[in-house]
């Protein structure tokens, strides 16, 4: 068989692929149900509820819409200038550890004051972070997939040396974690009363700071010219390594921000398991969205939908939560051939 | 010296190759992948599958090496799905990799949950017994080390003889290497790219789930979460520090290895109270690193790798 390019493709063309994704994953995570003894329905039936159902399911799905808003961002920057930065959870921790150094009370400043320093600090953390594996690449030539995800391991593990060292909270009760967060440093909500804090603000704002890069500046264009074809890029007089580094720094800033939200936001305090791993569910939620900035929100509603709801589902139906991991591993690759197929059509040799 | 003195016992090396031995099949697997052109990400989730898979089939109730064989299988099924998505249809290698991770790693958990809803710990199988081979195992120091190690283990090393021979002395290797230089030059003979890169990805895969089904079924007797913990990561990373050649990748398995065992005996010396142990347990991931710096230079890297090939195109 070879894939042969469609000239114009039709409607039907551009949305029945996607459409047979989406079905095919809901008829995998079906079967799967059945084969734990759950009613399908039922089981679905119990995901929407417990991701939509209620105000309070509604707020709690927003809440985890948060961190994977940034993290999605951070790969979708990252991607669409063909830089495979998987390191988000380093980077997501690199913030969440510039928060505590300097919220904790080492900077005793009114809130007005302290939020925007911790923001920028956790920014530069991040794509510092991320700077070393995009140097790596510009200057050695090393793959940043492997240095990025190695990055996430010894991150961690750095943080846990901090966390049972200088970090340590003497009134932890001997458990690896962070002092709390001043008052003044903490995210207030967005609305008194309902629990949806000011981290879901900046991530929406940062979705559409992103789109305005991409869509209005010199650097967004260079970034897709750098993504759609290096030699072209340097033969147009892109700097091409430079703006492989500026990338990288603000894929890196951007996954920051997700451990500062959810610790000035949610936790008030930094553990080790501050992330379930939002760092690699952010590529899901880029590649759902289809890298765009503003489709990153929609797809990380519906990612932390899938997650929220899965929880509430496994409690009530006895199916594990990993059905929802696999629903999404399943709609990402599913959706990737049939954005495929919508623009090329197989042809028998 | 503690530390010279670790490096002259037997124990120590005994270690080293036990440590080595999972890794050895997933480099291994990795690099049949990346010999014929495609980079395989799915590798951590694939030694995840195959640890459960293998370990499962041993405690249902079969032989250790029908529970291999099984692990073996279920790599290879990933290997499909993966070399699917890759070769006929071109999908990006790194988003279609990143997925079969989630993919495999999830369904592995899922399974779990649903073969022992009630356990608190795993349960533990009988696992792969150390052989020793005669004579061979009365050698001072390397006897104790290369002789007295599992059965799985001397497949590792059998396997990586194998693969050289395959891949440098029969035309099915040259295909194979070929595929992964110049796909255009394969197609010309008449050979079809898509089914020799799919059943590199296929068999490398399999080679993968073995690497994990190493550690259930003989480096230890039983199931954990996130015990494969980056193991496939740093198998990407020695394959870059192998040039692409088995028998390097399985002297920097070794090494690698080595360094670990070694960091594992330092942080029981005065010297390892000094430092905190995270620091430690950080060195395997940051000699990956610095392994794949030093190698960037002068590494042959295949020059089709990650590029799709469509007949008929340019």
């Amino acid at each position: 068989m070879r894939l042969e390019p469609i000239k114009n493709p039709s409607l039907a063309r551009n949305l029945l692929p996607p459409a047979l994704a989406l079905g095919a994953t809901v008829v995998i995570a079906s079967l799967l149900a059945m084969a734990a003894g759950a009613n399908p329905f039922s089981v679905f039936g119990l995901i929407l509820r417990g991701a939509f159902g209620s105000q309070f399911a509604l707020l709690e799905t927003l809440n985890r819409a948060t961190p994977l808003i940034f993290t999605g961002l951070a790969a979708a920057v990252a991607f669409r200038a063909k830089f495979w930065n998987i390191g988000a959870e380093a980077q997501l921790y690199a913030g969440a550890l510039l928060t505590v150094m300097l919220g904790t009370g080492v900077l005793p400043w009114p809130s007005i004051a302290l939020l925007p320093t911790l923001v920028v600090f956790s920014i530069l953390a991040g794509a510092f972070v991320l700077l070393i594996p995009a140097l790596l690449k510009t200057r050695f030539g090393v793959d940043e997939v492997v240095t990025t995800l190695l990055f996430n391991f010894i991150f961690l593990l750095f943080i846990s040396m901090l966390l049972e060292g200088p970090l340590k909270d003497p009134m932890g009760m001997g458990w690896p974690k962070s002092a709390r967060l001043i008052d003044e440093a903490r995210l207030p909500r967005l609305v008194d009363g309902l629990r949806l804090h000011w981290g879901f603000a900046l991530a929406i704002l940062s979705a559409f700071v992103i789109w305005i890069i991409q869509t209005r500046s010199t650097l967004g264009y260079e970034m897709r010219a750098v993504g759609l074809n290096k030699q072209a890029a340097a033969f147009a007089g892109i700097p091409v390594n430079l703006v492989l580094v500026k990338t990288a720094l603000l894929s890196g800033g951007l996954a920051a921000l997700a451990g500062f939200s959810e610790v000035a936001g949610v936790k008030a305090s930094l553990t080790l398991d501050l992330s379930p791993g939002f760092g690699y569910t952010g590529i899901i939620v880029a590649m759902l969205a289809l890298l765009h900035p503003l489709g990153v929100v929609v797809a990380a509603l519906f990612v932390a939908g899938i997650f929220v709801g899965a929880d509430s589902m496994s409690r009530a139906a006895g199916v594990p939560t990993y059905l929802a991991d696999i629903m999404l591993a399943a709609a990402l690759l599913l959706m990737v051939l049939a954005i495929m197929l919508t623009r090329f059509r197989v042809v028998r040799d | 010296m503690e530390i010279i003195d670790i490096l002259f016992t037997a124990s120590f090396w005994a270690a080293a190759i036990r440590i080595a031995s999972p890794l050895i099949f997933a480099t291994l697997g990795e690099l049949i992948c990346e010999r014929a052109g495609v980079l395989n990400l799915g590798i951590e989730g694939i030694m995840v599958a195959g640890a459960f898979a293998g370990w499962m089939a041993v405690y249902s109730g079969t032989g250790l090496w029908v529970g291999v064989a099984v692990a073996m299988l279920v790599g290879m099924l990933f290997g499909l799905l993966h070399s699917t998505l890759t070769v006929p249809f071109g999908l990006s290698q790194h988003v279609v990799g990143l997925g079969v991770t989630l993919l495999a790693t999830s369904s592995t958990y899922y399974a779990y949950r649903l073969a022992l809803p009630e356990v608190t710990s795993p349960p533990k199988i009988e696992a792969f017994q150390a052989f020793e081979i005669p004579i061979l195992s009365d050698i001072p120091l390397i006897g104790p080390a290369l002789f007295s190690q599992t059965p799985f283990t001397y497949l590792a090393f059998v396997l990586v003889a194998v693969v050289a021979v395959v891949l440098y002395r029969t035309p099915l290797g040259l295909a194979v290497r070929a595929a992964g230089e110049n796909p255009a030059a394969v197609a010309a003979q008449g050979l079809s790219v898509t089914a020799i890169r799919m059943g590199a990805v296929v068999v490398g895969s399999g080679f993968m789930a073995m690497g994990g089904a190493f550690l259930t079924m003989s480096a230890f007797d039983s199931f954990f979460f996130e015990m494969v913990n980056g193991r496939g990561w740093i198998c990407i990373a020695l394959v870059v520090f192998g040039s692409w050649r088995p028998g390097k990748a399985l002297l920097g398995a070794i090494l690698f290895a080595a360094f670990d065992a070694l960091q594992i005996r330092v942080q029981q010396t005065s010297l390892g109270s000094l430092l905190p142990y995270q620091i430690f347990l950080t060195m395997p991931y940051i000699l990956s690193i610095v392994a794949l710096v030093l190698m960037s230079r002068r590494a042959e890297v295949p020059a089709a790798l990650m590029v799709p090939f469509n007949k008929g195109e340019r």
